[in-house]
């Protein structure tokens, strides 16, 4: 099954976004295909590679970075949302001036569009968050 | 591409947290994909299109003039679970006025707002292709 993932919440404060890392993994397990997983609302800070959490704690940024990597998955961060909390990579640090940016590998920054046809393209659309 | 029949669920109220405006925006990004959309508003969610908002004393913006343009984006089918607004002692009174103009009939201004029973909110999110819940 081709499956399009939403996530609404931020890392950490919420486990909305460790459950869907963990649901990714079983889902690409079990054979089922991620069309692309797109980050919405506080969802975005799963994007930022400034995330430094104690040792002893899960990286979530990093996880999914690895993930998208071993995987070639399609992590896209709203811009819209991404712009209200300051995540931020080169082209947006460029367009809106910022002196730096924060993305971490494996995120792209791109609009509402993607989570559109991500509902259009996919057999089932699954959105983790309250 | 495919039609599919898209339905957003609003269940939170429109300030105290983001949701609802951020639902608002993928609403009108999403109106220009040519697909089937709905809207329900249930829950704390009647108030997103409750009349006369004043945000005035909080500080942050006042996005209710905005549902007022989705007949312009041809998003004219709302549905608001009367047992929410039961809940809460409001009528379809107590929300704005939206409209829509119906193109094959000489532009006739229509209500876009329908109140249903849960019942009836059950079957359409049953029978709704892609939900998005915010």
């Amino acid at each position: 099954m081709k499956l399009g993932i939403q996530i609404n919440e931020g890392p950490y404060n919420h486990e909305a976004s460790v459950t869907a890392l963990n649901y990714c993994k079983a889902a690409i397990e079990a054979g089922h295909e991620i069309f692309r997983i797109f980050f919405y609302h506080d969802g975005v800070n799963n994007g930022t590679r400034y995330s430094t959490p104690p040792q002893d704690d899960i990286n979530i940024a990093n996880s999914w970075s690895a993930l998208a990597k071993e995987h070639a998955l399609d992590l896209v961060v709203c811009v819209a949302a991404a712009q209200r909390r300051g995540i931020v990579d080169e082209g947006e640090q460029e367009r809106n001036g910022k002196d730096g940016n924060n993305i971490a590998d494996g995120f792209r920054i791109s609009g509402l569009g993607q989570l559109i046809e991500a509902g259009i393209e996919s057999d089932r659309l699954i959105v983790f968050g309250d | 591409m495919a039609t599919k029949k898209f339905m957003y669920v609003n269940r939170k109220a429109p300030y105290g947290t983001i949701y609802a405006w951020e639902s608002l925006e993928v609403i009108l990004i999403g109106a220009a994909f040519e697909q089937d959309v709905s809207l329900a508003f249930v829950d704390d969610g009647v108030y997103q299109i409750a009349k006369g908002q004043d945000t005035t004393e909080l500080g942050i913006k006042n996005f209710s003039p905005t549902y007022s343009a989705l007949g312009d984006f041809e998003v004219n089918k709302i549905f608001v679970e009367k047992e929410s607004l039961d809940a809460r002692g409001l009528t379809i009174d107590d929300l704005m006025p939206l409209k829509w103009e119906d193109e094959d009939e000489d532009w006739a201004e229509k209500d876009s707002i329908k109140v249903i029973s849960s019942e009836e909110m059950k079957a359409l999110l049953d029978d709704s292709d892609v939900l998005l819940n915010f």
